[in-house]
This record gives structure tokens, sequence and C-alpha cells, in this order.
């Protein structure tokens, strides 16, 4: 693995192009600041007429394969939803749907995907519990367990970090079942009572602890041994994709927000915009949004050139090894470089804009907030370029 | 065609593995800008000569002024093979890569004739004359003045004023000139391009020596320089067009370059076996965490870069503002590689400290005197400072200052 011989195609399809410029043109209309303030207060932090016109358009259903009601476009295609959704804070459960779709494409049985993927396509909300309260990425490090009865699973702990759990009629819990992962599909109806709405510091999401203690599931909803290793890589995985995007879309948008105010605030005689200590700011935060959105595309691609084929099921020749050690160093580069490169945007940010920077009126903070969000979120850069060092470096000597 | 190009690599592959010229026992330079003593330039002069009469440069010039008349797509692949193989660089790169290009695309038939063959065996080297000595950056506050006389010997121009980074100005045949003809013009309006030769009267050099303690630049003086007027390309008054032209050569985008490898290029990959071979706190240098997280850094900066050069051919992914990855390139690339570079030095333990030429530095103090020469690019054709501007006021619409 050593000077690993890394791919650098980009594909995007006119299909992708036209999907992009709608979600960019939606985002931008639907979500002005104004709007982005006025759901801080509601209850579900975001818009039902927003999610239902997202499902109309088909949006939910482009990983989704067609078999299920969907586009079968695949999860990278998703990319050109997220980042829109991230410059515009415009926050739905896409992002939690999507990683449910994805748990269940890769792990559940062919009872479960038909039950719950087209409704997933079609507008129903699914989200995953996979966090627990030492707030840890590591998705085997599971504390809450599953004890089978018979053909039913009595589940107990607690899980953390769920997003969108109130509105969600499909939740993924992972749990410890006889010493290895394993899911519970969980509804509406099973969790009502058990969450508790935690407080974060992105105001635009809405984020939950669940307690299953007692919580009883049929043998039928859960997924277990290797399918459940493989769905949790899966949920992982676009976690990552789609919070890089999310990133990429929102390092533009606040680089947006400050230009605005550079481009009209005066100080000394002249906008601010001209003196090169903002200038050059900028410029840094310019170069590395066009380094972040080109390893979330080239990410996508490859998810793109792997789903390509049966979802799911990994392949074990030595091409397709290869082809997921690529997809893994590029999704692990987008995430680590996107996490950062917002949160260093957004600081800036805040201080390019002065003592308006300070106040919270100044749009600057929604997307530090936000950036302070993803970044830790399925792992920050530090985690993630740790992973990179084994799969770039080779391992090091104990 | 495709198991011709294949068959023709091989061939190549071949020919590069049993020509290599022997290692010299001085380090040498990593491109034309740093060519600093007569052992460097001979020695490289003579790879450029010995590539060219093998047939492996200019390949898809014409023959008729000394090309290969050879599809582009076989110098490419001598091209990459020579980076592959990690050979010397051809030292001819202002004529190479800009003046050839630009002769063969608005020359004369005579110009073509009389210039394009000695550019590619490097007997006529070529240099370039456009930035100034009190001008830095700014090619278009060019002063040098050009004037047209007519008398018995034919029509000429006088030159008068000074060029400043000249490389390869101590072996320079030609030099490729900005220079003003419309004293009351200003700015990019009334300047001319010349072909010039350096060993008119008038014309002398002064070696430059660099932060290295090495010489490899010149400052040129034009003292009342007569130089023939048949050296003028485009018409009076163009040359700022005819400039930019060039500058598109320079930069790859418009092709007709002449190939090979225009310098030694230093990598992350050169750095990670660097990391290998080094020795940090009693391990590998490579086993170090924080060591392990600055190369991931680095790879992940460059692969960022090199994924920018993808998106940049996809309109859909750079509608909102075109020129943002060409317009960022040199600021984004050179920073790195001075970073790069810096980390390098640091990964040798105590011997950082060591300098070129003591018996104990790592690599002869290659990654030393790399990291100072990438001072050469982030300076070089208008400093990162300078880049940061153009994003800003260009890119991203601020306004100047």
């Amino acid at each position: 693995m050593a000077n690993h011989t890394l791919t650098t195609t980009i594909r995007f399809s006119d299909e992708q192009a036209m999907l992009l410029e709608a979600a960019s043109a939606f985002c931008r209309d639907q979500s002005p600041s104004s709007a982005v303030r006025a759901r801080f207060g509601s209850e579900t932090g975001f818009d039902a007429a927003h999610w239902q016109a997202m499902v109309d358009m088909g949006w939910l259903g482009i990983a989704v394969p067609e078999a299920h009601g969907g586009s079968g476009l695949g999860l990278g295609a998703c990319v050109v939803v997220a980042e829109p959704l991230g410059r515009h804070l415009l926050h739905t459960p896409f992002v939690p749907t999507q990683l449910a779709i994805q748990g269940l494409l890769a792990g559940a049985s062919a009872a479960q995907q038909a039950g719950w993927l087209p409704r997933l396509a079609t507008g129903a909300v699914g989200t995953v519990a996979l966090f627990e309260a030492d707030g840890d990425w590591d998705l085997h490090a599971i504390t809450a367990s599953a004890q089978m009865t018979g053909a039913t699973a009595t589940l107990s702990g607690s899980k953390t970090l769920v997003p969108d759990a109130a509105v969600a009629d499909l939740l993924l819990a992972s749990v410890q079942l006889n010493g290895a992962p394993a899911l519970a599909l969980l509804t509406q109806a099973d969790i009502a009572g058990r969450l508790q709405r935690e407080t974060v510091i992105d105001e635009t999401r809405r984020s939950f602890s669940l307690r299953l203690d007692g919580l009883q599931v049929p043998a039928a909803s859960l997924i277990t041994g290797a399918a459940a290793t493989q769905a949790l890589a899966a949920i992982r995985q676009a976690a990552w994709l789609l919070a890089a995007a999310e990133a990429a879309g929102g390092i533009a948008g606040v680089l947006a927000v400050t230009l605005d105010y550079l481009n009209t605030r005066s100080a000394f005689g002249r906008k601010i915009g001209s003196y090169q200590a903002l200038k050059h700011g900028c410029a840094d935060i310019l170069c590395q949004l066009e380094r972040v959105r080109s390893h979330v595309y080239h990410a996508a691609t490859l998810l793109a050139d792997r789903t390509s084929g049966t979802s799911g099921t990994s392949g074990t020749s030595a091409a397709s090894v290869a082809a997921e050690a690529d997809a893994e160093i590029a999704l692990r580069m987008a995430k680590a470089e996107a996490g950062d490169a917002f949160v260093q945007a957004g600081d800036r940010a805040v201080q390019f804009h002065g003592g308006f920077g300070f106040t919270w009126d100044c749009d600057a903070q929604l997307h530090l907030r936000r950036a302070l969000w993803l970044q830790p979120w399925f792992g920050d850069a530090g985690h993630h370029r740790r992973a990179l060092a084994g799969l770039l470096l080779g391992a090091a000597a104990a | 065609m495709t198991t011709d190009l294949d068959d023709f690599r091989q061939q190549v592959a071949s020919w590069l593995r049993d020509n290599r010229p022997p290692a010299p026992d001085f380090l040498l330079p990593e491109s034309f800008m740093e060519v600093g003593t007569d052992a460097q330039f001979r020695y490289l002069q003579a790879w450029q000569k010995k590539l060219y009469t093998a047939g492996y440069l200019g390949m898809a010039w014409p023959e008729a002024y000394g090309g290969g008349g050879r599809p582009q797509a076989c110098q490419d692949i001598v091209n990459a093979e020579m980076a592959q193989q990690k050979l010397p660089f051809v030292p001819n790169t202002i004529g190479l890569n800009w003046a050839g290009p630009l002769i063969l695309a608005i020359g004369t038939e005579a110009q073509k004739q009389r210039y394009i063959r000695g550019m590619l065996s490097c007997d006529d080297v070529w240099c370039q004359g456009f930035s100034e000595p009190d001008n830095g950056s700014d090619l278009a506050a060019c002063a040098t003045r050009a004037v047209r006389v007519s008398d018995s010997s034919g029509d000429h121009y006088i030159l008068n004023g000074a060029k400043i980074w000249t490389s390869l100005g101590s072996y320079a045949k030609y030099m490729i000139l900005l220079a003003r003809t419309d004293p009351a013009s200003k700015r990019h309006q009334g300047l001319s391009f010349f072909l010039i030769p350096m060993d008119a009267p008038g014309i002398t050099t002064q070696p430059i020596r660099k932060l290295t303690g090495e010489y490899g630049f010149t400052q040129t003086y034009f003292d009342n320089a007569r130089v023939p007027a048949d050296g003028l390309m485009g018409r009076e008054g163009e040359g700022w067009a005819v400039a930019m032209k060039t500058l598109t050569f320079e930069r790859g985008a418009a092709g007709g370059q002449a190939g090979g490898l225009a310098r030694m290029h230093l990598g992350v990959d050169d750095v990670v076996e660097l990391a290998r071979r080094s020795k940090r706190d009693g391990r590998p240098a490579i086993d170090d965490p924080q060591v392990r997280d600055q190369l991931v850094r680095f790879l992940t900066e460059a692969q960022g870069d090199r994924l920018c050069q993808s998106r940049a051919r996809i309109p859909a992914l750079t509608s909102e503002r075109p020129d943002a990855i060409p317009l960022s390139l040199k600021l984004r690339w050179t920073e790195h590689s001075r970073r790069l570079m810096q980390f390098a030095v640091s990964l040798q333990g105590a011997n950082a400290g060591r300098w070129v030429g003591d018996a104990g530095a790592v690599d002869g103090g290659l990654w030393q005197r790399s990291y100072f020469n990438a001072f050469a690019a982030t300076i070089g054709g208008g400093p990162s400072q300078i880049q940061a501007n153009i994003v800003g006021e260009r890119v991203l619409g601020l306004p100047k200052d």
C-alpha cells in the first residue's frame, strides 16, 4: 500500500448537473437566512412543505434502486442535494434518511428492504441511532444490548445524538447481540415516549437521546451478523460523504456571507474588502473550498462506480478490494478536508465581520455552528488522517 | 493505435533506462532556473542533445524545422517516462516551452528555419527578458526602451534599460524580450515583443547570487544595444498580446511545447520515501504519529489539487466561479511545495542543519536547497501575496486596494 497511486477521475452526468441546478435554486429560494432563523423555534426544525416538495421532485429516491421505487442513481448522486442544503442552511431529514437507506441496502433482508425502501423513497423519514453517551466514533464499541427470548429481542441501554428522531418513521439503532453488533429497525410507535431532545451547537438541527430499556422488537426487525457489520460500514461511509458535501456547501455559503459584508462595510474611508488582511484570508478560504469540492465529487464518483453493480455486496477480487480502498481513501480525505476547512472558514468569517461578527444577528455564526457540528460527526479530521495514514503509508511499527 | 503506443512506450522506457546519463559528482539543479555552474550546464546540455538526437524531443514539431513530425501522443509518452524514471530535465526551457511554440505559431518562415533546430539540440540556449529590476511582478510597467532606426546597415532597434531574473543569461544565445516602443504609452499599450541575439553590442549580463549561495540568474543590461529589426514578433505595439500568448504556452494550456522534462520534481511521494529512511526518537520517522499526520495532510492537499484539475474540466461543477481553479492554481501549488520542502528538511533530525557540500548532508543537501529554491516559485511569476490579490479581486470580486 506504500505510495498508493490515487485515482483522479471525476465524472458528472448531465442528469446530475440538472439535479444540482434544481437543488441549488430550490434551497436558495426557500432558505434565506430569515427563514433559517424562523425555523429555530419550530418543533421539527424543518418545514413540512419543503420536505414534501423534495419528495415530489424525487430527491428522496435518488439512492433507492428502481425495483424499490427510486431512481437508482446511487448514493454518489445525493451529493448534489446535500451540498446546496448545506450552503443555504436548509435543514430537513434528507441526510439521516439517506443513512437509513444505505444501511438497509447494505444489510437488510429482502423483506425488510421491500417493506421500507419504497416508503423511504416517497417521504417516510429514516434515521440512525449509533452513538452513545461517550461520543466515541467507534461504531462497534456499543454498550446498548439486545437479549433474545424466542423470536423477540429485548433491548437495553441508550443511544445519543439521534438526528430527527421525533419525526422518524424508521430508526436503525445499534445494539450488542451475542457479542456482535446488530441493528434494530424501530418505528415511531416503538420509540414514543423514549426520546429526550438534546441541545446541540447547530440550532438548525434536531437531535435526541433514545432510551431503549425494555423495548421489545421481533427478530424480523433485526439485522445481525455480517449483514449488520456491512450496514454499519455503509452508513458510516454515507455519513462521511454527505457531511463532507454539506460542509462544502457551507464553506461556499459562509464565504458568500463574508464577501457580501466585505463589499459593503467601510472602515477608514474604504471598503474593508480592499484590505489585504481580509482579502487574503478570503483567498485562503476559496483555495480550500476548491480542494474540498474536488475531493467530495471525486469520492462521489468512486461510490457511483462501486454501486453501479449490485448494492451492498462487496466483491473479493483484487480489483474490488483496491476499488474499496480507493473509495475509503477518497471518502476520508473528503471528510477530513471538508470538516477542517469549514471550521476554519466559519471561524475566519466571524472574525472578518468585526464587531458585527460577535453578534447573534450575523449569519457567520450560523455556519460556524454548523461546521462545529459536522466536523466531529462520524470522525474529525485527526481521526480520518490516522486511518488514512494506515491506508496510504502502511501500518506503523508498534 | 493503442498497441502501437504501448510498443512505443516500452521502446522509450528501454532507451531511457539504457541511456540515463551517469550520476554527476555534483548536485544537479532542479530546473533551468537553478543552473548555476558550467559543469551543471554542460551536463544538462549534453543530455538534451542526446535526447534530441535520439528523436525524443520536439517529436510533434514539424520535420521541416528539425522536429519529429509525429503525434503529440508520442511526446507525451516520452515526457511521462522521463518523469517516471526521474531522469534529469532538459535545460532549454524558455526555447522549448515559450519561444519555440511562439515562433512556430506566428513566426516567419525564415525565423522557423533559423531558430528551431538549434533550440531543440540545445546548441542555441534561450532566455527571457520580461521582469525588470524596478517592476518586479508588474510586467505592464515595463520601462526598457526600444527605438527603431534605419540606416545604411539596415533596420535596427536601439535598446536601453535592464531586465532581471534572466535564467541561463550567461549561456543564452537569444532572448525573448518585452520592451516599450512607444515612449508616450502607458501600461499594456506601446509594448513590443522581440527575439534578440544576446551577443549584440551593448548587451551585458551580471550573474545574481541566490539565497542558496549559488548562481542561476543574471541581470541583463542594455546600453544602446543594437538589434536587428526583423526580430520583432507581431506588430509594433502588440507586444503585450504576444507576451500573454507566450505565457499560455508556459501554462501548457495551448499545447505546442517541445516536450521533455522541464524540472526535476520532488513531490509528496519523495518525502514519504525520505520519512521511511529517516530516524526519529529511535524508530523510523514514518512510524511517528505526528509525521504520519503531516504526511497525510500533504498527500490530501496534493490530491485535492490534482482533483481540482479534473473538476476544472466539468463546467457544471465550476459554473459559479469558472476562474477559481486556474487563477488559484499557482497560489495553491507553490505554497504547498514550499511547505512540503520545509517539512522534508525537518524529517532529518539534527542532520537538518547540514548544507550542500557537507559529507553528512542527507541526499547531498538536496532538500535544504529545494526548500530555498521553492521560494523561486512562490515569488517568481507574481508572489503569493499578488496571487492572493488576484484571487480576491478577480475571482471573489473584492475591491482593489
